[in-house]
């Protein structure tokens, strides 16, 4: 039976050094987003800005998920109109969200993040409490 | 290189594997696996196998809801989500069926001849609504927070343990919302810093975002995803309430101007019914309307109000941080904002490298199984993952293509191991017993026949939910006379270990002996 080796599984069979948990930053009450506080233990493997830039784009990401805006109000007006039976056909405007985060946060892992042995996992899967970042052992070093 | 790990169970099931699912290559691997006692996995009645979980192929997969931590019920494969206790929640269904019942039988026809047809009419979408809403409010997540995971939950006691010398450790953490200081507690049983404004509800054993209150008529609790479902229950039901206690009113006057007080009476009995039920709620759900339309209107949670955590009372400077300064909008976004998903993913399938949520040391809140095969089931995938470990260390090369992710987090899960199984261990010479017990489970409302035998008190078993089309498991075991014995007593398959051990976390040098007897064999291949 053919194996599907995609990085993810490759990164699989390497072995766990450490995960770094990102937090969720509560400073502007209740809404999805993560403190961008750089963790020390990512200094060798990553830049800082890279990383300050990921954590920031996903909180515009979820800001925007949760936005209460016009479109918001006539999504949700609609809904209770329809005694919320729309839902069965569409989606909800943060589903959608969600979507475009799931995708942007496996292209971070194959473009930045994997090639440096790192391994985002997207926070919806830890119920949207942290950000865990996998650190792989560095195979070069091992060899 | 996968072939091998594809475990097959004995001859026994062979049979019905090759019926229902994708055929793997008859491993070797079996042998390490000897724990994997018959839970005679037939092939997923619904949805696709896991893919990544290449040591239990050809088991069931299970869905997240069957394992859910917290002590709720879920119907429906795991897309309707209630508390415990829904005795309540029948009566309020009791309730305003029969009135409304009545309502259109009995007073419909004249008020419709005699008035207009539109009071029947407006009545009926009156009373689709609320029904609707009740089920929305009684059915979904009301925004349960899933557990931490085992190295989530480790890396918080470090972080915790670390900041402090003093004895005992800070277990809250200080934000400053909007200008106001706000205190984030630490869940013993969730094992998370507790979010603003979410709650661990003690009925449901789950932390709940934005934790309003547990409301036993809606048989739920009521949280950020199902708050404007419960108040559109409770205004819809007022008037509702209110639109059948006037027209019944009228309805019996209109008669009585024809026939008389009393004769009016007797010819519609229902009527006095209806007006009796409908004045001593009436009062209740329009105050509670009130009460909601005022805490909406300030982005209040009853939980908060009770409190009293933003009144004025506790300091001059006291205010409600959420609140988005003038009614409109808060009540535009408690009612008409987005809703968020459900964290809890409940109809996911468990795969292999999903990380178990943290159960509490001595295995109190892991368990929502209803039988033993689920328990035996979760065993076992623990036990081939442990043995699989060993043979790693033992043989030190990938032999095994099992995802050495899985086995990062079981040094914590040696004690969690105990936590499932924990239950049958020192139940070992009442085994058999409860093994019928578990029978009499499913059948049977009283579901803590069981308990008495188990020392940790938060066990429950939602039988519920495995109804025979759910739990594939089950179907061909409920034709065998006694499952539950078959699963607990071992296929004769050498070495067999004494059930006291089957599930021991402790004898981990049986399963180091197996693992090499099984490496033994596979490498005679």
């Amino acid at each position: 039976m053919a194996e599907t080796h995609s990085l993810q599984d490759m990164r699989q069979q390497a072995a766990i050094a450490a995960k770094v948990f990102i937090q969720r930053d509560y400073t502007n009450g209740t809404v999805c987003q993560f403190q961008t506080k750089f963790p020390s233990e990512l200094e060798t493997r990553i830049d800082k800005q890279q990383f300050e830039e990921t954590v920031r784009t996903l909180n515009n990401l979820y800001a925007e998920a949760e936005k209460l805006g016009s479109q918001s109000y006539i999504e949700g007006c609609l809904a209770c109109l329809t005694a919320y039976t729309v839902f069965l056909c569409m989606e909800t405007h943060y589903e959608k969200i969600l979507k475009k985060i799931a995708k942007y946060i496996q292209e971070q892992n194959d473009k930045i993040y994997a090639p440096r042995g790192l391994l985002l996992t997207d926070p919806i899967e830890r119920g949207l409490r942290v950000i865990e970042v996998t650190i792989f052992e560095d195979r070069s070093l091992t060899r | 290189m996968s072939q091998m790990h594809h475990a097959t169970l004995d001859h026994h099931h062979h049979q019905q594997q090759q019926q229902q699912q994708q055929q793997q290559q008859p491993g070797q691997y079996n042998q390490i696996c000897t724990r994997t006692s018959s839970c005679g996995s037939p092939a997923p009645a619904e949805g696709s196998e896991p893919p990544s979980c290449p040591a239990h192929r050809s088991r069931n997969p299970r869905r997240k809801w069957q394992v859910f931590p917290g002590r709720n019920r879920f119907y429906c494969g795991g897309r309707i989500m209630m508390a415990r206790q829904t005795g309540v929640f029948y009566l309020t269904l009791v309730l305003i069926l029969l009135t409304s019942g009545l309502f259109f039988t009995f007073d419909c026809p004249f008020l419709a001849s005699n008035l207009t047809p539109a009071i029947p009419a407006v009545g009926g979408i009156l009373f689709v609504f609320v029904m609707g809403m009740l089920f929305r409010a009684s059915f979904s997540d009301p925004g349960v927070l899933p557990r931490a995971t085992p190295d989530e939950a480790a890396d918080l006691e470090r972080q915790i343990d670390s900041a402090g010398c003093s004895r005992p450790p800070p277990r809250t953490r200080e934000v400053l919302i909007n200008g106001q200081t706000v205190k984030l507690k630490y869940c013993f049983t969730c094992k998370i810093f507790r979010p603003p404004r979410a709650s661990h509800c003690s009925l449901c054993d789950n932390c709940v975002e934005r934790f309003d209150h547990h409301c036993p008529w809606v048989g739920n609790c009521v949280g950020r995803r199902n708050y404007r479902f419960f108040y559109l229950f409770i205004l819809s039901l007022s008037f509702l309430t209110i639109f059948i206690f006037a027209f019944v009113i009228t309805h019996v006057i209109l008669r009585s101007n024809r026939t008389g007080f009393l004769s009016a009476l007797k010819d519609s009995p229902a009527s006095v019914l209806e007006v009796v039920v409908c004045f001593f709620s009436v009062w209740s759900i329009v105050g509670l309307s009130g009460f909601h339309t005022y805490l909406i209107s300030s982005n209040q949670t009853t939980n908060e109000d009770i409190k009293g955590s933003w009144s004025t009372k506790r300091g001059k400077d006291n205010y409600n941080p959420y609140s988005y300064g003038n009614i409109l909008t808060n009540c535009c976004a408690a009612l008409c904002g987005p809703l968020p998903p459900s964290l809890i993913d409940r109809r996911g399938l468990i795969q292999c490298d999903t990380p178990h949520t943290v159960s509490q040391s001595n295995g109190t809140s892991s368990n929502s199984y209803a039988s033993t095969q689920l328990h035996s089931h979760m065993c076992d995938q623990d036990q081939c993952i442990q043995s699989t470990k060993f043979v790693l260390q033992a043989a030190a090369t990938p032999l095994l293509h099992s995802d050495p992710v899985v086995l990062a987090p079981l040094p914590g899960k040696t004690t969690t191991l105990g936590g499932p199984c924990a239950y049958l261990a020192p139940t070992q010479p009442s085994l058999p017993s409860c093994g019928g017990d578990v029978l009499t489970l499913r059948d049977a409302a009283v579901d803590s026949h069981c308990h008495h035998h188990l020392h940790h008190h938060h066990h429950h078993h939602h039988h519920h939910f495995v109804s025979p089309e759910e739990t594939p498991c089950t179907t061909p075991q409920g034709a065998l006379p006694c499952p539950a014995h078959l699963h607990l007593h071992p296929q004769p398959h050498p070495p067999v270990p004494s059930p006291a051990t089957l599930y021991d976390p402790a004898s981990q040098d049986a399963l180091h002996e197996d693992s090499v007897r099984g490496l033994v064999k596979l490498s005679s291949v």
